[in-house]
């Protein structure tokens, strides 16, 4: 699936000292002419999403060369929480945690014309810019579902599975949220939403759900048929991959819909803190938006979309996120989200 | 007084601009002081609800203290504005959970009421509240105490908007207490502008007493400059008495040595004798003459403030001038001829002034006429105005301008021998400017001099 | 003429009564009012010179007593008070003409001589000489039935030879008496009111004759 698409291309695990934190790839987009300036850029998104929108960029900046690093969100927190490294734009879709770094004082101030004219749900201060928007849906395989009707709402689905635990048992996977951190902002926004979080966690955890760390493993074993279900799946990644698969469902729940932002800061400690905000700019202007939409399949941000489908609600980018961060409520949390998983 | 002039107007003004400059800097203070302490007092009320909003979730177990942080409490402080949020709870002095190195109170904060201080973390300035609670564990009191800070960035910037709305406010009441102080200057000093113009409107002659309507507060200066005025026209009365007794003492004597001067020369046989007597005969004239042009000046100087304000008859004016002239004329065989005085011609004037100006003008015509010719005098209407010309055949202006020979003491280049003083034509000027007329010399075609003294008409 | 002078100056009093004698006038000296009025009681005068300022009273109210007495002897207030209003006073009291002193007698005479004009004075002025009358108040010369006007210069420098026949005149003492001290002129400019006499002289007995580098009298043929 990765293609090491140009001869620089390093993928490296240890060539940064410096960085105690775990990357996953890293790969030096070279200035396309004379280079006189490089951006270094810590993501959470794998290079091959922003590939074409990284390319676009140098073709318009031909004296930049691009480091891109990949890491898990929760490394790129430790990366500048602990670890104090300097990158030039960090993006994430770890919103609880962005907001943590920007709270705590690593994010510089930044405004630019792309800044100000993203509406204010999708931002924060003039510190954090959300550059896409990304629906958390449900899964469904259609022969898992032995002819049951696809569910649209999270009471269709509680009644679904309380009503057929022979179909569901075993065949339900979503996200552990004590392994994963998209799993947890997942669960915590959805409990502070509604109470029916709770009542399917209940039922689901009668029926050996599998809890899974990763999206696209999720996406894999649907595809596989090991599940009939999986709740709270990243859209962007299900919608392309489902796409071409006569079997593959994939529901916005009509009560609400989680809408995941993805987003960027530039760091206090930013080295070229202009340079990481020529990127993001890039990537808020109509063009990066387009080639985001287009090649890297991300919903750009778009208040249309959001108006045109009610059901979509952003995670509210404030000061909120952090109280699931706290230690005492973030144990307490996971203890009862537990007990619920665990019922027999 | 010394120094710069001063404009009562811009004083006024200036000190009215201070004042409103003081309370509009006064008033932005304020207003600023207010709304800072109300945007602070605002601020305080949200974080200590936060701060009680938590401390309500405190609870003890046989465990420990747990606590459920409220997603609202956190959503409200930062609805407010973007303000950055830490917190810390401790329980027996350990940090249960927050941010450990977040300054807490000094003192035991108190149970009900949060206490608020100011303080800087994480290089910003915070905002804290603290509050404390008693939380029982295993049947045993723990204190536990809650601090939640919040950046100042929103209160800034709400002192921010405060500041530029004061100062807003500040400079719109200042330009309109600048624009109420240039009226209030205007009106107060309207009075006094009124007097300046009345006393400025007069001619340069009129000394008559000021007699406008002023504010109490000018009276003692009109008084003051009536008081001036009356002593400057009663040291011009007595200039020109003293001009006119001295004229009289000395034209007795003066009168004796050119009759004793003609007999000697009557009697004379050398030419040497002669041209001596000759001398003295023309330096007599000559102080004669000046004498009686001074004391004419003086005159009209002195009558213009108090002009005798009469019809007078040009015509018959001019008929007793020619009268008086004609013997003059005739010594030197020269013909005066008056055209246009059959019928009366009146304006209002000073008989006394016109005369000494037309006698002048006359008598200028006689000396500088070559003999055996004709000075031409006129009134011809013209409007409403009447002119009155003397037109000579003499030796004109020699090229110089009107305006030059005017001036007092000032004589024509091309004078030659001819007893003057140089004070007529300064006088006939004057008569013509207290009369409201104008007065013009030019050459005439054919050589000679035109005199023209216009006049309104009656 | 005879003239009654109105003066309290001696010194100026003296003077002008030796100056008009000197042209052949009579004069009488008053110094102050109540002398004038003892003259006028005594003697007829054809003209009164009255000065303003006298020791026992004012020129003016001698001027306006006899004007309203009826008596109208010509007078002419000799004035040292120059002052405009001065001079227009005198004659609105009365008088036929005034002269601010000090004064040209040349214009005084010119004066007294319009004033007597004016009054169709009955005074017996007129003079014969070789066959021609001079009349100086009309300023006119009679040959037989023949009236010749003079001009004022014509006129005066014809009295100046009548006053002494015979005489030599010098250019210089006929200047001095035609022209005005004011006026320079050459000795030569007296030759042209010279010619223009001749010319109206002719037809007479009288004759202006030079003397060659001394000056003019008038002879008889």
């Amino acid at each position: 699936m990765r293609r090491i698409a140009t001869a620089l291309a390093v993928m490296v695990l240890m060539t940064c000292p410096a960085a105690a934190f775990e990357t996953e790839e890293e790969e030096v987009f070279a200035a396309r002419g004379a280079e006189a300036r490089s951006v270094s850029v810590l993501s959470t998104t794998d290079t091959d999403v922003l590939r074409p929108a990284i390319e676009a960029f140098q073709t318009a900046h031909p004296d930049t060369a691009l480091r891109y690093v990949v890491a898990s969100s929760q490394e790129v927190f430790a990366a500048l929480d602990r670890d104090g490294a300097a990158f030039d734009l960090v993006i994430s879709s770890a919103m609880d945690l962005q907001m943590k770094l920007a709270n705590d004082g690593f994010a510089a101030d930044y405004t630019s014309p792309q800044t100000g004219r993203l509406p204010q749900w999708a931002r924060w201060r003039d510190q954090i810019f959300a550059f896409a928007q990304e629906s958390v849906v449900l899964i469904a395989s259609r022969r898992g579902l032995q002819g049951l009707p696809v569910p649209q709402t999270r009471r269709d689905l509680t009644e679904l599975l309380r009503d057929h635990p022979e179909v569901f048992r075993g065949r339900i996977g979503t996200y552990d949220p004590r392994a994963s951190g998209a799993g947890y902002l997942f669960a915590t926004q959805e409990a502070r939403q509604s109470d029916s979080f709770w009542r399917l966690a209940e039922v689901a955890g009668g029926l050996s759900p599998r809890l899974y760390s990763s999206s696209l493993d999720m996406i894999r074993d649907l595809k596989a048929g090991r599940l009939a279900l999986a709740y709270n799946v990243l859209g962007s990644y299900a919608g392309p991959r489902l796409e071409s698969d006569a079997d593959g469902v994939v529901v916005e729940f009509a009560d609400f819909t989680l809408t995941l932002l993805r987003t960027g800061f530039i760091p206090a400690n930013a080295v070229n803190p202009e340079g990481g905000g020529a990127f993001l700019d890039f990537l808020l202007s109509a063009a990066g938006q387009a080639l985001i939409r287009d090649r890297a399949g991300l919903p750009p941000i778009d208040e249309a979309a959001l108006s045109a489908r009610p059901h979509l609600r952003p995670i509210r980018l404030d000061a909120g996120l952090l109280v699931y961060l706290d230690q005492l409520k973030r144990e307490a949390f996971l203890e009862e989200w537990s007990s619920a998983m665990s019922q027999k | 007084m010394t120094g710069a002039p001063l404009s009562l107007r811009r004083r006024l003004v200036l000190q009215l601009l201070g004042i409103a400059a003081a309370l509009a800097i006064l008033l932005y203070l304020t207003v600023r002081t207010v709304a800072n302490s109300a945007a602070e007092a605002t601020q305080d009320g949200v974080l200590g609800a936060a701060t009680l909003a938590i401390a309500e979730r405190l609870q003890g177990s046989e465990t420990g203290v747990s606590l459920d942080l409220p997603y609202e409490a956190f959503s409200i402080l930062g609805s407010i504005s973007d303000d950055r949020i830490f917190y810390r709870v401790d329980a027996n002095g350990e940090t249960l959970t927050g941010y450990p190195d977040l300054p807490m109170p000094a003192d035991e904060a108190a149970a009900v009421e949060p206490a608020f201080y100011s303080t800087t973390y994480r290089a910003a300035a915070v905002r804290v509240a603290a509050t404390s609670r008693t939380v029982l564990v295993n049947r045993k009191p723990i204190l536990v105490t809650v601090a939640v800070a919040q950046t100042r960035q929103g209160q800034e910037a709400i002192a921010q908007r405060t500041a530029n709305l004061a100062a807003a406010i500040g400079l719109a009441v200042f330009a309109f207490a600048a624009l109420l102080s240039m009226l209030t200057a205007g009106s107060v000093l309207r009075p006094i502008n009124r007097l300046a113009e009345a006393v400025g409107r007069r001619g340069p002659h009129d000394l008559r007493a000021v007699d406008h309507p002023a504010p109490i507060e000018l009276r003692p200066l009109i008084a003051s400059l009536n008081g001036f005025i009356a002593r400057l026209r009663g040291a011009l009365s007595r200039t020109e008495t003293f001009i006119a007794e001295a004229a009289h003492h000395i034209r007795t004597p003066l009168a004796t040595v050119r009759t004793r001067a003609e007999i000697a020369l009557r009697q004379s046989e050398t030419d040497a004798a002669r041209a001596a007597l000759r001398a003295v005969i023309r330096a007599v004239e000559e102080s004669s003459r000046s004498a009686s042009q001074l004391l004419d000046h003086a005159t009209v100087v002195y009558r213009s403030d108090r002009l005798a304000d009469g019809p007078v008859d040009l015509a018959k004016l001019l008929h007793g001038l020619v009268r008086f002239h004609g013997p003059t004329a005739e010594l030197r065989d020269l013909a005066l001829e008056l055209k246009g005085a059959e019928s009366p011609v009146l304006v209002q004037g000073d008989r006394l002034l016109l005369e000494s100006a037309l006698r002048n003008l006359i008598d200028n015509a006689i000396k500088y006429s070559p003999p055996e010719g004709v000075i031409e005098l006129g009134l011809d209407l013209r409007g409403d105005n009447v002119s009155v010309l003397v037109k000579d055949r003499g030796r004109g202006l020699g090229g110089r301008p009107a305006d030059d020979l005017t001036r007092r003491f000032a004589r024509g280049d091309n004078v030659g021998d001819v007893v003057g003083s140089g004070l007529g034509l300064t006088i006939v000027e004057e008569v013509a400017e207290i009369h409201g007329g104008s007065f013009r010399l030019r050459e005439r075609e054919g050589g000679g001099t035109c005199a023209e003294l216009l006049l309104p008409l009656r | 003429m005879r003239f009654l002078l109105v003066e309290d100056n001696p010194e100026l009093s003296r003077s002008v009564a030796e100056r008009l004698r000197l042209d052949g006038h009579a004069v009488d000296p008053a110094a102050c009012l109540s002398d004038a009025r003892d003259c006028l009681g005594a003697a007829t005068y054809d003209l009164i010179l009255l000065d303003i300022s006298l020791p026992d009273g004012d020129g003016r109210d001698f001027l306006k007593s006899e004007r309203r007495a009826g008596r109208d002897t010509p007078i002419i207030v000799m004035t040292a008070r120059a002052a405009v209003s001065d001079r227009v006073d005198v004659l609105d009291l009365g008088a036929d003409d005034y002269v601010t002193k000090p004064f040209d007698f040349a214009e005084l005479e010119a004066r007294c001589r319009a004033v007597l004009r004016r009054r169709g004075s009955a005074l017996q002025t007129v003079r014969s000489f070789a066959g021609l009358t001079f009349n100086p108040l009309t300023a006119t010369l009679c040959v037989g039935e023949d009236v010749r006007e003079l001009r004022n210069r014509e006129l005066r420098l014809m009295e100046i030879l009548l006053s002494a026949p015979d005489r030599i005149f010098s250019k210089a003492q006929l200047c001095d008496r035609l022209f005005s001290y004011a006026e320079a002129v050459t000795d030569n400019a007296i030759e042209v009111y010279v010619g223009r006499l001749r010319k109206k002289l002719e037809g007479s007995g009288a004759r202006i004759e030079t003397v060659r580098g001394i000056g003019y009298r008038l002879v008889q043929e």
